[in-house]
């Protein structure tokens, strides 16, 4: 690699794709994260569901966590985007993949919450009852503050997994960081150049990523016991 | 029976599958009395104070809390059981006191004994700290009101599971073998506790292996035995003429307890 | 969507290309973890050697391909290899490569784990009857540690072939490519998408209830 920056070197080139790499990179970073807040979301909730639903929630969510591990994100994102014009709903192609990861992914933080919350011990609930809080304040004060450290690390690695699977929304024709570093290579031919570039900025987000887990663990060592 | 019972249970029944653990138990607590259930382990002890403070709902049977149904309410002739917020505010009437303790962990001894106060009473934080730190100088943790669960030794930690559900000021506390998971020199902190709270007036519906301490504290004692009760009456009573061979038996293994 | 017609036919039609297509990338899936597992032993082995210019390595390895998109990769090594020189290999060895490497990388950890988890008595009992060092892992360490990682391997063999999907990206003609391209012609696309779903979910399942069998064949030795 020549590191000079006269045209045709990988340097110029990068400042010349500067910014489109950049929007890519915002269009990852806000799919990736409105991905993982509606998975944490709609996660918890189903979660819930899991775990002290009426039956027949049980058996839905149940019903909906098996589904999503049983089909890849690819398929359920093609899905999302050809299925959505069906019903009428014309949704862009972004708003389709967010919904598809987002939907794939609350399958993770639901069977994660569910194991994170069966692992307090039974008495927890039973003394809590015995207070006489009512059951949202169960959750909230005694169950909760025990089981999100149990449920951070799963958690971190969903994220790690959504950052990644939004490379797949390049495949319906999203401009993420990888669609937009291959139309700079289209241009430039430094194929090699663009596509390690992209791993670096990867490998940056997601180092990123799990050094705020472990932030977000250190910080919560008061809940170790 | 002149004055009225704060508790009265009545043919109460529970099943666990096939299997009936309680088969029918009469039962009444009046203010101010502390009543003891003893008997060989399986016999529905357990089951029964859970039954009270609806751990576990009994599908036979009536037991009534100052004269209202725990748990159901009748309606045309059919028991409907009360919604989640009824059923804690019911809950909120009786304390419980558990084996293994159950404090909260990711809460101090103080929090443990706030949380109830504020979240189900309502109470402002400064009111429920000033009861707090009042139930837990009575139990003589007035100096760890700001140690963690896991600081505390069993005792200590039972100490301040009491505290928990006596600054609730129910109307009855329950205590469920809260003696048995303690190492034996840890016994004696915690049953002091009780004895105090005991002559204080306090109501109180105890499940315990202390037979001295149950001969010594209670008014009213029930020898179950396989879901019924084989024999009642006061301590005297019940420890010194048992009336059957299985009461005698099961108090005869005690026997070196009651001449220490 | 309520005056959606479905029309299964163009599924009748096309219903060979599919189970072909299905099975295609079980075959890819079934390849990588095969490959996968020898990276991952043999890593596994270097991380767990003590030298440092082994283990940092395998660990550098490991948190790399952690972090990459695997998309990514498949496209690196498809278009970015033939610039090295490297013109051998078609698309679907290409792939294979790309899906080898991924599945390697989490094998590690797992036969790393699974190492680590072996009880020291079992490898001081094999020193006892007087087995060399390789004959200890061979018909020691390597059995046991096969049986304690069996339920992770099942699992990842069920991820990597929910993978192959991405192998329609560089045209592979596996099951999502294939109904890619026949909703492209048809426009069925409820038919196809459930379809391909269905046969997906139905394979992950078929797998893990076969695996979940061969685990508790083992299960029963332990």
């Amino acid at each position: 690699m020549d590191f000079s920056m006269a045209p045709g070197t990988f340097l110029f080139e990068a400042w010349q794709a500067r910014a489109s790499l950049l929007s890519g990179l915002g269009v990852t970073l806000l799919s990736s994260a409105l991905s993982i807040v509606m998975a944490t979301f709609c996660g918890i909730l189903m979660g819930v569901a899991l775990s002290y639903g009426w039956w027949w929630l049980k058996l839905l969510s149940r019903l909906y966590v098996d589904l999503m591990r049983g089909i890849p994100v690819l398929v359920l994102i093609l899905f999302t985007y050809y299925g959505l014009a069906l019903f009428g709903v014309n949704v862009a192609a972004f708003w389709a993949g967010v919904i598809a990861l987002g939907a794939f992914a609350t399958a993770h933080v639901a069977e994660n919450f569910r194991g994170a919350v069966e692992s307090v011990p039974a008495g927890q609930m039973e003394a809590a009852k015995a207070i006489g809080l009512t059951f949202g304040k169960r959750l909230y004060y005694v169950i909760l503050p025990q089981a999100f450290r149990r449920m951070l690390p799963p958690w971190v690695n969903t994220g790690l997994e959504i950052v990644k699977g939004t490379t797949l929304l390049s495949i319906i024709g999203v401009v993420e960081l990888l669609l937009s570093a291959q139309q700079q290579m289209a241009r430039n031919y430094m194929i090699v150049e663009f596509y390690l570039l992209t791993m670096v900025l990867y490998l940056i987000i997601n180092f990123a990523l799990a050094q705020l887990g472990a932030l977000l663990e250190r910080k919560t060592s008061y809940l170790r016991y | 029976m002149t004055e009225p019972a704060l508790l009265q249970a009545t043919d109460v029944r529970k099943h666990f599958g096939e299997i009936e653990v309680l088969k029918g138990i009469d039962l009444t607590v009046k203010q101010g009395q502390v009543v003891s259930l003893i008997g060989a382990s399986g016999s529905g002890k357990t089951t029964f104070l859970r039954c009270v403070n609806l751990l576990e709902e009994h599908d036979g049977g009536e037991i009534l809390l100052d004269g209202d149904p725990v748990g159901y309410r009748t309606v045309g002739g059919t028991r409907k059981r009360l919604s989640e917020t009824k059923i804690s505010a019911q809950r909120a009437r009786i304390g419980m006191v558990f084996q293994q303790f159950n404090l909260f962990p990711h809460l101090t001894a103080g929090q443990n004994v706030m949380l109830g106060l504020t979240k189900v009473q309502g109470k402002s934080a400064a009111e429920a700290r000033e009861i707090a730190d009042h139930w837990l100088g009575r139990v003589g943790l007035g100096e760890r009101r700001d140690h963690y669960p896991y600081q505390l030794s069993g005792g200590q930690q039972q100490r301040v599971a009491i505290a928990r559900a006596v600054a609730m000021q129910p109307r009855l506390l329950l205590f469920d073998e809260v003696t048995s998971a303690l190492d034996p020199e840890l016994v004696a902190e915690v049953l002091g506790v009780m004895q105090a709270l005991a002559e204080s007036g306090m109501t109180m519906l105890l499940v315990s292996h202390e037979m001295l301490f149950v001969r010594e504290v209670s008014h009213h004692v029930l020898f179950l035995d396989q879901g019924r009760v084989a024999q009642e009456g006061s301590p005297s009573e019940v420890f010194d003429n048992p009336e059957s061979e299985r009461v005698r038996s099961f108090l005869g293994r005690f026997h070196g307890i009651f001449s220490r | 969507m309520i005056d959606y017609h479905f029309d299964w036919s163009v599924i009748a039609r096309n219903w060979d290309k599919l189970t072909d297509s299905l099975l295609l990338g079980l075959w890819l899936a079934v390849i990588s973890l095969a490959i996968g597992c020898i990276i991952g032993i043999l890593t596994a082995y270097a991380r767990l050697s003590g030298k440092k210019w082994l283990s940092i390595p395998v660990w550098a390895y490991v948190e790399f391909i952690r972090c990459t998109p695997l998309l990514l990769l498949i496209f690196f090594l498809y278009f970015g290899l033939p610039e090295f020189d490297v013109n051998f290999l078609n698309k679907t060895e290409s792939f294979v490569l790309s899906l080898s490497l991924y599945a390697g990388a989490y094998m590690s950890e797992v036969f790393r784990a699974g190492l680590s988890s072996i009880p020291k008595q079992y490898v001081e009992a094999a020193k006892a009857i007087g087995l060399r060092p390789w004959q200890r892992q061979v018909y020691v360490v390597l059995p046991v540690m096969f049986r304690i990682t069996l339920p992770a391997v099942s699992n990842n063999l069920i991820s990597l072939f929910k993978d192959t999907s991405l192998a329609a990206a560089i045209a592979v003609p596996e099951l999502t490519f294939t109904a890619r391209q026949i909703n492209a012609n048809t426009f069925r696309v409820m038919e196809v998408w459930l379809t391909a779903s269905a046969l997906y979910l139905a394979t992950a399942y078929l797998i893990a209830i076969l695996l979940r069998m061969v685990e508790r064949r083992y299960a029963s030795i332990r």
